[in-house]
Formats: structure tokens, sequence, C-alpha cells
């Protein structure tokens, strides 16, 4: 057979296979949009009846596309900017707001629900993104570890430093962990641009041990997991582990067997905003308004364990006794991080890693 | 049969075997690759690309990635031969439940597998390179222990009990006999674990601690974390000319080594083991096999039993119950998986097969086999967000189809049917085709009643691992399953990022029903293809 033979047919077959692939493919025309899609990441959650509740509401379908953590999401954002895969992006933290908003991914949408939101967590005065919750990433301690030994918790991101804490704090790589990151973000809003460095030096020689993510830090190398055989007692983790290490541990303890080291909290605020080509703009608005509904807001802490920032949605029982919601907690401006995330990340990876 | 009658001209035929894989390979991964890269390459001119390569961390993590991917595979080859050889060699009870049971590591999404690590592992051993060697050869003793077994138990035993006769002494025989009829299906399997130990990820950035990173995880760090898509495109390249150099070598290698007319049945070439040393060979590799592979995996059992400070079924009863952990029910993701992985194997089986006789036809190109292996050994994050933008418009917005998830599962999968097929197609004597062919066979029948009964072997083999593939496959998968349809270890992955001890319970519940699933899918596969397969 002559090569030329082959490659009008092979050239055919590519043609069929297309065909086939078309045929199969769902395709929706022009008609009004019955269907709103949340583009979010995996620690994305909610009760059946909330999904319900506002598909009743608002005579939509609500479709949920998770795609990978945060970082992953704004990827695939960016990428697709103009031509999202959904209409309203949830889960664009203070780390990434910069990056997205540099990219134009959103629209403009003052929602009426921001009467109930705090100033403070309003960080685009334009409102392409809303605020929809925050989350804390804080030092967790074992407490059962320190009353062992008689030795008092640390108090401060000075304590741990200090000889008695010698070989206690696990960490996350700030390259490849996003709590990982946001406490190096805490020591630099600490220490300042000129004094991390050397806060970091002292950590180093004091023992501290770098992990590639929370999984490994938490769950195998922290001792206040529950199951947990790690002999480290202090963390990086969340404000709100400590409610989690009680629901769900049978039979549920009287007291959080884990403490949260309040002045090391870094402020996390994950934002919704309305993708830039959105094909149902106007769902899209229902759904920023839901998300900040008493209704979504209240489901949000034992769903996805972080705080609503409506001040009307009440926290539940568990939440009320065992959760710290610190009122201080550092922070720094999107831009700044956006503007030097990569450069601190290197500079640690020189000071700590090699 | 009548010749005008015949369903299917050797033309044709030989345009469907190259057409229909190289149009899959067009469509769903030269395309969506070729698109992202060169967005990635876009404007200013070659300098910054160049910038990317002179770095001296770019030199180094190349460096660590094909130094560690060539000792893990020298290690795979150490640890799995002596089971190959005495699955290759020997009848003995429970033969069949080790050739199941070695694929279960292979299935397990990475993050699971390095938390077991650090679990049994002692403290002097947690962090750096060599654990990276042991996890990797952990997952690929399956490669090895099925692809070169399955091969061996194929030679015929009397080319060696001539030579034994001739006088030569078994290490002779194994050199000089043996060795070289076993060269081809070594090598593929050699490469295929290479590829693998070189794309790695997850375990070198858990078990080798910030220190290390492989050029996949470099790719992914750029992309995802730093944004910089040029730099990610650029290490992409690299990666896919390392590969492709990997592969042509492959290629020259097999073509030297192929030996036709050695396969024999299974059932012919097997024996019981008699003497004292011989029943000591095999309890010995089996039983280290076992320590090896079974140690971590017990963690896990154990693990998914740990609940409220005893054992118990705790996390697997909550299995069935809504979690916030996931969009549906747990136990859902066992249907899904076994939804997908069907859906995959027969994709994967389709265009593997056909790409596998076009490539073993005399006079087949090898090029179609070389770019069918390139999918292994790209970077998955890449193509993943290729994807994304490649099919975005209508018609062709297939960022959310369900079946883009079985597509990409057989992506990965189609190498291993070519590497296993096709060496077993150029075992065939071509003698046995004249002779067809000359009693008045068309090639039609002579491939159907000379090659397949063969093949018939190669192929169940190759669908075990494509199915095990499918269930396993986690990179591509999680960013393209939908989150109503969770797998398997998508469905882990969620609930090991959550704190609390039933979500880490649930996870390794799920972790011991993947294992269970792959176990028992592919004890099936293979007792089809004894029946099947055993008149050979």
């Amino acid at each position: 057979m002559t090569k030329c033979h082959k490659l009008v047919c092979t050239a055919l077959v590519a043609a069929a296979a297309l065909a086939l692939a078309l045929a199969t493919a769902a395709c929706g025309g022009g008609e009004k949009p019955t269907e709103v899609v949340l583009l979010t990441h995996d620690s994305f959650a909610l009760s059946d009846g909330v999904k319900q509740a506002f598909e009743r509401e608002s005579g939509l379908t609500w479709r949920i596309l998770q795609a990978g953590d945060a970082g992953e999401v704004v990827t695939k954002a960016l990428l697709t900017a103009g031509n999202p895969e959904g209409d309203v992006l949830f889960g664009v933290d203070n780390n990434l707001l910069a990056r997205a908003l540099e990219g134009d991914l959103f629209v403009p949408y003052e929602s009426p629900g921001l009467a109930s939101v705090d100033e403070t967590w309003v960080l685009d005065p334009e409102h392409r993104v809303t605020p929809i919750d925050h989350g804390e990433v804080c030092l967790n301690y074992d407490k059962a570890w320190f009353a062992e030994r008689g030795l008092a918790p640390p108090a401060s991101l000075d304590d741990l430093t200090k000889p008695e804490y010698r070989k206690l704090l696990v960490v996350e790589n700030p390259a490849t962990s996003t709590p990982g990151l946001a406490f190096l973000l805490a020591t630099v809003a600490r220490y300042g641009e000129g004094g991390w460095q050397d806060y970091w030096r002292r950590l180093r020689a004091n023992g501290v041990l770098v992990v590639d993510g929370w999984e490994e830090a938490y769950t195998v190398r922290f001792s206040g997991a529950a199951g947990s055989k790690g002999n480290r007692p202090i963390v990086v983790s969340y404000a709100s582990s400590p409610p989690a290490e009680v629901i769900f541990r049978t039979p549920r303890p009287e007291e959080a067997p884990t403490g949260v080291v309040e002045s090391s909290c870094f402020r996390q605020i994950e934002f919704a905003g309305i993708l830039r080509g959105a094909r149902n703009e106007e769902g899209a608005r229902k759904l920023i308004d839901f998300l900040l509904s008493r209704r979504f807001q209240e489901d949000i802490p034992l769903q996805m364990f972080v705080f609503p920032v409506n001040r009307e949605a009440k926290l539940p029982p568990e939440f009320e006794r065992f959760a710290v919601v610190p009122p201080d907690p550092l922070t720094l401006a999107p831009e700044e991080i956006e503007a030097n995330r990569e450069r601190w990340v290197d500079e640690w990876t020189r000071i700590v890693v090699r | 049969m009548d010749a005008d009658r015949r369903p299917l001209s050797p033309r044709a035929a030989t345009v469907l075997a190259y057409g229909l894989p190289l149009a899959f390979l067009a469509v769903f991964f030269a395309s969506p690759l070729g698109t992202i890269v060169a967005r990635g390459l876009a404007g200013d001119g070659a300098g910054p690309a160049l910038a990317v390569l002179a770095d001296p961390l770019t030199r180094e993590v190349v460096w660590f990635t094909v130094w560690q991917a060539v000792a893990s595979t020298a290690l795979t080859l150490v640890v799995a031969l002596p089971a190959a050889a005495v699955v290759g060699r020997y009848d003995f009870p429970g033969r069949s439940v080790v050739r199941a049971a070695v694929v279960v590591p292979f299935v397990l999404p990475t993050v699971v597998v390095a938390l077991a690590f650090l679990a049994v592992l002692p403290e002097r051993l947690e962090r750096g390179w060599l654990p990276i060697l042991i996890a990797h050869a952990f997952f690929n003793v399956a490669v090895v222990v099925r692809v070169v077994g399955t091969f061996w138990a194929g030679l015929d035993r009397r080319v060696s009990e001539a030579a034994a006769t001739l006088g030569a002494g078994p290490g002779r025989r194994f050199r000089e006999v043996t060795l070289p009829l076993l060269a081809p299906a070594l090598a593929a399997a050699a490469a295929i674990v290479f590829l693998f130990s070189f794309t790695s990820f997850g375990v070198v950035l858990i078990l080798g601690g910030p220190r290390y990173a492989t050029i996949e995880a470099e790719i992914y760090n750029q992309a995802v974390r730093l944004f910089d898509l040029r730099a990610a495109a650029v290490l992409s390249l690299v990666q896919l000319g390392f590969v492709a150099a990997a592969v042509a070598a492959t290629m020259r290698l097999e073509a030297r080594l192929a030996v036709a007319g050695i396969l024999r049945a299974e059932r012919d070439v097997l024996r019981r083991p008699r003497t004292a040393g011989e029943m000591a060979l095999v309890a010995g590799s089996v039983g280290g096999l076992a320590i090896f592979l079974g140690a971590p995996l017990a963690v896990l059992v154990e693990r998914s039993l740990a609940v409220g400070g005893g054992h118990g079924l705790a996390a697997y009863r909550a299995l069935t119950h809504p979690t916030s952990a996931l969009l549906a029910a747990p136990w859902e993701a066992v249907a899904n998986s076994l939804v997908y992985a069907v859906a995959a194997t027969a994709l994967a089986l389709a265009v593997g097969g056909l790409a596998a006789f076009a490539v073993a036809s005399p006079g087949g190109s090898r090029l179609l086999d070389g770019l069918l292996m390139l999918p292994l050994g790209a970077s998955a994050v890449m193509l993943g967000f290729g994807i994304v933008i490649s099919f975005d418009r209508p018609p062709f917005d297939f960022r959310a189809a369900p079946w883009i998830v079985p597509v990409a599962q057989a992506l990965v999968a189609i190498p291993f049917v070519v590497r296993i097929v096709a060496p077993a197609l150029r075992a065939i004597d071509q003698r046995q085709r004249e002779a067809a062919a000359l009693l008045g066979a068309p090639p039609g029948r002579v491939r159907r009643e000379v090659d397949l009964p063969v093949v018939s072997r190669a192929l169940a083999v190759a669908a075990g691992f494509a199915f095990a593939i499918s269930l396993g496959e986690f990179g591509a998968t999680v960013f393209l399953a939908r989150p109503d349809r969770p797998t398997l270890p998508v469905a882990i992955f969620r609930f090991l990022g959550r704190p609390g001890e039933l979500n880490a319970a649930q996870a390794y519940a799920l972790a011991v029903i993947l294992m269970a699933v792959t176990a028992l899918s592919v004890f099936a596969v293979d007792r089809i293809r004894v029946r099947r397969g055993g008149w050979v």
C-alpha cells in the first residue's frame, strides 16, 4: 500500500472518531439556561437539604464542579478566562486573590447580602469577589502531651525558638502546601520583611520538622491527632481543627484534645466571584446571594470547618464550645503577598531546607 | 471462505490498525499537550525558555529524576525477578492468588502508600532517596511479576532441557538460554517501571522530604503554585524528550532481542516443584515478596479498623452515610470506579490491541509503538490543563463530559496493552502463519486462528493491567471526574484531607476496599484467561 493511501484513510478514521465523540457529547442550545455551575475546590461541601433549598427557590439546577485544590482551581480559571467552565468560582483565598484579579477573572456584583457582612472581610472595593467564609491557619498543640510533662504549651511564635520546645514543631513546606504558606506569611507579618529570615534560622536550629503536606504533618507527625503515632506535639493546622477532633471521635470527649496558639493565627478569607463570560450570569447572582444567606452560612462550619462571614449566622454548639475565633489574627495585603510570594518561598527554601 | 465476502480486506484492516490508535493519540494526547505547551511558550522569543534550561536548579532536578528512575528500575527488577521466575516456572497452590495480589500495591494512591511507609520504615530510613526507591519497587513489582512471569511461563522448557542434556549447569542454562529468551519481556517491563518512576510525584515529595523533586513535581510547582506556564512548558518538553529517548532505546533493544517461534501454552510449561530445593525456592520467593508487600498493606488494614481507642468496623459502617468529605455517599465510589474501569479497559484493549497488531505485523512500524508509549511519560498536570483549554467550545466542550474520564485512563493503559501484546505477537513463528495461508486461510482467518489464540494470554494480562490502571488512576481522574461521581482514589484523597479520627479511618477503609476490589477483579480476569486460553 502506498503512503498517501494510508494518510488519507488515517484522516478518514480520525474524522469518524471525532464525529463519534461529537455525537456522544451533550450540547445545549441557545435557550434560557436552566442550570448554574459552581466551580470550586476539593474542600467544598454542603448538606443535601441546603442544595435542594437553593434549587427550589431559584428554579435552577445547581451543578458543582470540583477541580483540585484552590491553587489548581484558580490556575484552571486563569487558563480559561473569558470562556469559563462554570458561572461562579468559589474558593479564591486572600493568598490567591491578587493573582485572580490581575487575571481579570470576575465581573463585579454587589450582593444585597453584604449588608450582614462586616467590612473587615471585604477586600475588593469593586466587589468583583464576595467574601463567603474565613478560617484561620494556627499552630495546634496536643494538650495531653504538655500536661503529662508539666510543660506549658507555647503562647507565642517566639516560644517556639526556646530550648524547652526543641524538636516539638512540625510545619508544612510553603512551596507545596497552603497551610504551610499561610504559616510562612504569619511569620512575615509578625517579624517583618527584615526579621522573618532570622526567626526561621532559629526555628531550624531548634529542630523544626518540615514535611510536604498537611496530611502527613497532621495525621502522621502530630501527636494530638486521633490514632496518630507521631511525636511532635505542635503542628500548623486550622483554628477549626479542635472541634473536628471532638466531632469525629467516638465516644465524643468532654473537652477538645487539642488547643490553638491564638497569637500564631494567620487570616484566610475565601471569596466567590461571577466568572467573566458566564453562561448564566443572572443565575450566578442568585447563587452569590444564596452563598451569603443564613441557610448556607450556618451550614458552613460543620461541612467545611471554616467560619461564616454573615454576622447573623449562628454557630453550631460544637463550634461555640470547642472552636477558637482568634480576635486579632496576623494579616498581609493580597497585593503584597502576590508581589513577594515567590521570593519569600525561595528564600525560605534556602534558609530552612538547603 | 469466499474472498469477496470476507468482512475486512487486509488493506482496510491495516489502515484501521494504524489509523484508530493514531487518531486517538492525536485528539486526546498530542493536541491538548501541544496546545498548552504552545500557550506557555508564546511570545518573548527563545531567551526566557533557554534561561529555564540554564537554571542550575533545573539541572539538579533533571539529574535526580534520571538517576532515581534508573535506580528504582534496577531495584524493582531485583526484588521482583525471583517471584517472576517462580510464577513463570512452577505450578504451585496459590499461584493465581500471588499473580492477582501483586497488583494491589500498583493501584493504591501514592499518598496512602507513602503514609503507610512512614509507619513501617525505621525512623532512620524515613526520609531521603532510599525510601523513594523502596516505594517505587513496592508499586511496580506487579509490572515485572506479571509481564516477565507470563512471558516466562510461555517459554518452551525443552530448549533449556536440551541444554541440560548437552551438559550445561543451571547457572549457564539461565545465562545462555533463559535470559536471552526472556530479554524482550524484561525490556518491556523495565521500560514501564522506568517511565512510572521517572514521572513519580507524590511519593517523591512525601518520602523524599523538601530537598528532592522530580521534573514532574517541578512542572506542577511552576504551573500551579507559581503560574509560570513558560517554565512548566519548557520542563514538560524536557521530560518528554527524556521519555522519548528512553522509549526509542527500548524499541531498539526489543527489536534486537525478539526471538520468534518460542511461545508455548502455559500448561505444557509449568510443573509442580519437585525437589526440596525447588520447594524452598518457591516458598522463599513468595514469602519474601509477601513480607515486602504485606507490611505496608497491613498498616492500611489496621488503620481502617482503629477507631475510638480500640478496633472495630465503625469506619466501614459509616461509608453508607452521607459525609462532608464527598458530594456522594462513599460506597458509590466503588460502583463509579468499576464502571469507569470497564469502559477504560474496553477502550484500551480495542485501541491498544489494534496498535499491537499493527506494530507486530511483519514490516510493522515501531514508530506507532513508541508514540503510544509517550502518554506514560507526559506530565499529567499539563495534559489535564491542555484538555481543559482544548475542548472548551461547544460542540467540542468535553470538559465535564463523564466519558472523558475513561478516555484519560485509557491513554495510560494503552501502552501497557501494546507492550504486553506486541512481544507475544512477535514471538509467533511466522512459518505457522505461512502454513495456514498455504492451506487456504485468508489473512483475517490467519489472524483469528493463529494469532488470537496465542495472544489471548497476553491480551488477558493486558486487560487485567488496564483494569487496575483505571481503578488506581488519580492524577487525571481527580482533574476530570465530576464531584457527584468520585472514584475510589478520589474519595480516599478527599477523606485524607480532613481532620478527625473518623475521616482518616474512612480513608483507610476505602483503601482496603480498593485493595479487595483490585485483587478480586484481577483474579477474575485471570480465570477467564485460564479457561479461554487454556487450550492454546
